[in-house]
């Protein structure tokens, strides 16, 4: 199984380069998944950088670009993917070395979402009450792992990523935004209420495309758009 | 060399439930602390856990923590230390309420309360019906609790030092831990993080076996660190293999599986587990369920071609249960096996999940070593909570939805400790420099440069003895193979090269770093299990099938520094109520 895989190390490196990468045909096993043939590939050549944790489309740590689009390498089956793979890091964002890139921006977009439940109410001594239709509201939402492929598919964010949040911290916003037990919901749509924040998104649906995780993050700012307009009138 | 130093009042090492969860108290308190994580917070393996967490909230069906207790205490084979899980126990409701108001995304009853599902090993009453304790977030759990617990750290303000790989405690001769030196994965520049407290909470070390659930970074750094540093490890011979992995594969499908009533069947189409735990059958603690499936597979009745694993049920539960409560669970097996557990049984096995030993600790998260004649004495300084940790609530075999509880209540004990430790000792003592250079000195044997063996194929050595010579039914002579065989990879790691010697996120490094923590955590598990002539919980001698409390109701330490194992006596004594004296384990 052949791979063209993109290489950059600063320390070594001018210019990036594709290499190639052979994979025999008899390691590849039935089921096998893009990251194992990664682990194989390292096997070759121990200087070929990328991350990876848990294996199974959780931690999203192994995002890249597979074949042109994005996807997490742990949960992408080899079966699926035309040879020679072709794999470099995420469009839009600074590489550090080989398939890593900086996500520094990434993560200062998803803070300036204020990702965490604000209830200024005393606590209650048991749990804050949530009907299951209200909890409903959040399913599609919480999921997200934080892994970047929307939003490194994402014209807008590469055009725009200081200023536009980008889908990722966007479907965050969104998911404090209908949570019921938040009360903060008047400040975050003030604050999102912004040329650049949440407008740069201009429906292009790549986010939604590629999410490893299957959720519809276009829909989520599609709906933050709705309650602002609603509050307006 | 010049090397850079900060210094904190706390330092936190690992991101996951326990060290977010402490560094949320610490900050909150307005301590000044630090939380280095080889990996982004998020990424962390806490982020895997799907069931749920453990608490008598009494949403479902009637509960008490004293029944949750009991249940803990019985489920650990009567190993655990009863004033430990008694106190897990009671605290158990107020850190789940405390989640909640953190943001977690619980799944929701018809009275807007907390979601709650039975798990294995629970019982109402002392033994009696099924209890419904784990609180759960469909099945994604670990993932909501990680992600609220970073949010608020975030809001917090902590300090983070994401993808710094840490290397070795820094110890004086007086033995006082004061802090560790890490390197910055991304520069490859080492740096000295000073702090009053060091707390590990860095998680297992599911990798030293071939087939787990575990995240590739699941390589039990922290308990090395602590064995390098004079620190025995605790009852590494508990290793808990959970009934269902993905047979061949070893992703996990949550015993929350079985809670919602799925069951396991054999080759014959048999509900077996009604033959071992006539009672509860699906739902019997995990030791006594692996072993069962690894029984019937021994006896030739497994399912598939090659009779090699069992089948887990589902179908009967119907589309809408799965779709709601068991979401992750269908996408895992949809992605891994092409297979929907609507329409067909998903094929499991026993699976290494779970480190029941760890750093010995006190319920206070103080690390506690034997001095003389104190068998618990506190290592100044030094704090463990977690997986990485042996406080020991979970004894000879943890229960379902213990691990998230463990990792939040003593998270937070630790948190509590340190910040009166604090106020005790104010200010930072001298920074022993011998011991900062002992771990530089580690980090630069990796420069070595010309032949030598590579460092992926000796892990993969090492998990295959572990695998052959520890697993699920152990005894004394294939541990001895098994012994020797570790000793003579060991030689051979010595003498292993890297071939990268760039400074930029150089990940060969990392793997081989993490590559001497796992032989350092597999030898302490051989060693501790070979040592062990009973079989208790999770560790099944076929040489010593019974549990022998006359002789062996009693914790392993294993010291690498003496390569020799000690022991100290259960805490059978718990704070308040009467002791579970042990009995004979029925389900």
């Amino acid at each position: 199984m052949e791979f063209s895989i993109y290489r950059f190390n600063p320390d070594t490196d001018r210019e990036p380069r594709m290499q190639a990468f052979t994979l025999d045909d008899a390691m590849v096993e039935p089921g096998m998944m893009l990251l194992d043939a990664l682990i194989l590939l390292k096997e070759q050549d121990d200087s070929l950088g990328f991350r990876r944790s848990c294996q199974h489309g959780v931690c999203g740590s192994d995002g890249m670009n597979i074949n042109g689009s994005n996807g997490l390498a742990c949960i992408t089956p080899l079966s699926k993917l035309k040879t020679p793979i072709v794999l470099r890091p995420f469009p839009g964002m600074p590489v550090i070395r080989d398939l890593i890139v900086d996500m520094d921006n990434f993560y200062r977009q998803y803070r300036e979402a204020e990702p965490w439940l604000v209830n200024d109410t005393p606590e209650p001594e048991v749990e804050n009450l949530q009907s299951p239709a209200d909890r409903e509201r959040l399913d599609g939402l919480y999921e997200c792992i934080l892994c970047g492929c929307c939003s490194a598919s994402c014209p807008s964010y590469w055009w725009n990523p200081e200023r536009f949040l980008g889908p990722a911290a966007l479907l965050q916003a969104a998911r404090f935004i209908e949570d019921s037990r938040d009360q903060d919901t008047e400040r975050r749509l003030e604050r999102l209420d912004d040329a650049y924040r949440l407008y740069r998104c201009h429906s292009i649906m790549n986010c939604t495309q590629v999410c490893p995780k299957g959720l519809n993050p276009a829909k989520a700012i599609g709906d933050i758009r709705r309650t602002m307009i609603k509050r307006s009138l | 060399m010049n090397i850079t130093v900060r210094k904190f009042d706390a330092l936190i090492i690992g991101a996951g439930g326990a060290g977010l969860r402490a560094a949320l108290q610490l900050s909150n308190a307005d301590a000044r602390v630090a939380v280095v994580s080889k990996v982004f917070p998020t990424r962390s393996h806490t982020v895997a856990a799907q069931g749920g967490v453990n608490a008598a909230l009494a949403n479902v069906l009637p509960d008490s923590w004293h029944w949750h207790m009991f249940d803990t205490i019985k489920g650990s084979d009567y190993l655990g230390d009863q004033d430990a899980i008694e106190y897990m126990c009671r605290a158990a409701p107020k850190v789940v309420y405390e989640l909640e108001h953190f943001g977690v995304p619980f799944s929701r009853l018809d009275n807007g309360t907390i979601y709650q599902r039975a798990f294995g090993g629970q019982s109402q009453n002392f033994g009696q019906d099924q209890a419904a304790r784990t609180c759960a977030a469909a099945d994604r759990t670990g993932h909501a609790i990680l992600h609220s617990l970073y949010q608020q750290n975030l809001r917090a303000r902590t300090h983070f030092f994401d993808e710094y790989f840490a290397v070795d405690l820094i110890k004086d001769d007086q033995g006082y831990v004061l802090g560790v030196v890490a390197f910055e994965i991304l520069t490859g520049k080492p740096i000295v993080i000073e702090a009053k407290t060091t707390l590990i909470a860095t998680g297992g070390a599911g990798q030293i076996f071939r087939t787990n659930t575990n995240a590739l970074s699941n390589t039990g750094d922290g308990m090395a660190m602590a064995l390098r540093a004079g620190v025995p490890l605790e009852d590494m011979e508990f290793v808990q293999f959970h009934p269902t992995g993905i047979a061949g594969r070893g992703m996990l499908i949550t015993e929350g599986a079985r809670g919602e009533g799925g069951f396991l069947i054999n080759g014959e189409g048999e509900r077996f587990m009604e033959r071992y735990a006539p009672k509860v059958k699906d739902l019997a603690s995990r030791d006594v369920v692996s072993r069962a499936i690894a029984v019937e597979i021994r006896e030739g009745r497994g399912c598939g071609r090659n009779k090699d694993h069992a089948l887990l049920d589902l179908r009967h539960l119907g589309a809408d249960t799965i779709m709601k409560k068991l979401p992750g669970i269908r996408e895992m097996t949809l992605t891994f096996l092409g297979l929907d557990p609507i329409e067909q049984p998903i094929p499991v096995f026993p699976t290494c999940h779970y480190s029941m030993g760890g750093i010995p600790t006190n319920r206070d998260g103080q690390v506690v070593v034997p001095v003389k004649d104190t068998p618990e004495d506190p290592v100044p300084g030094l704090y463990a909570a977690g997986e990485a940790a042996c406080v020991s609530v979970h004894g000879a075999n943890r229960l379902g939805g213990n691990s998230l509880l463990d990792i939040l209540v003593f998270g937070r004990a630790a948190a509590n400790h340190i910040l009166e430790y604090l106020g005790e000792n104010p200010h930072h003592r001298a920074l022993p420099q011998d011991s900062v250079d002992r771990a530089l000195e580690r980090l630069a044997r990796w420069d070595r440069e010309g032949e030598g063996e590579a460092v992926e194929p000796l892990r993969r050595e090492l998990r295959k003895v572990m695998e052959d010579h520890c697993g699920v039914f152990r005894t004394a002579e294939v541990m001895r193979e098994g012994v020797a065989k570790l000793q003579t990879l060991r030689e051979r790691i010595d003498q292993a090269v890297i071939r990268d010697h760039t400074q930029t996120f150089n990940t060969a490094r990392v793997e081989a770093l993490e590559l001497e923590n796992l032989w350092d955590c597999a030898i302490a598990t051989m060693h501790s299990a070979l040592g062990r002539e009973e079989s208790r919980g999770a560790h099944s001698r076929v040489d010593f099938t019974e549990r022998d409390d006359e002789r062996w109701l009693k914790h392993s330490l294993y010291s690498l520094q003496d390569d020799a194992l000690d022991y100290k006596p259960v805490r059978t004594q718990p704070l308040t109520v009467e002791s579970f004296p042990p009995k004979k384990r029925v389900y």
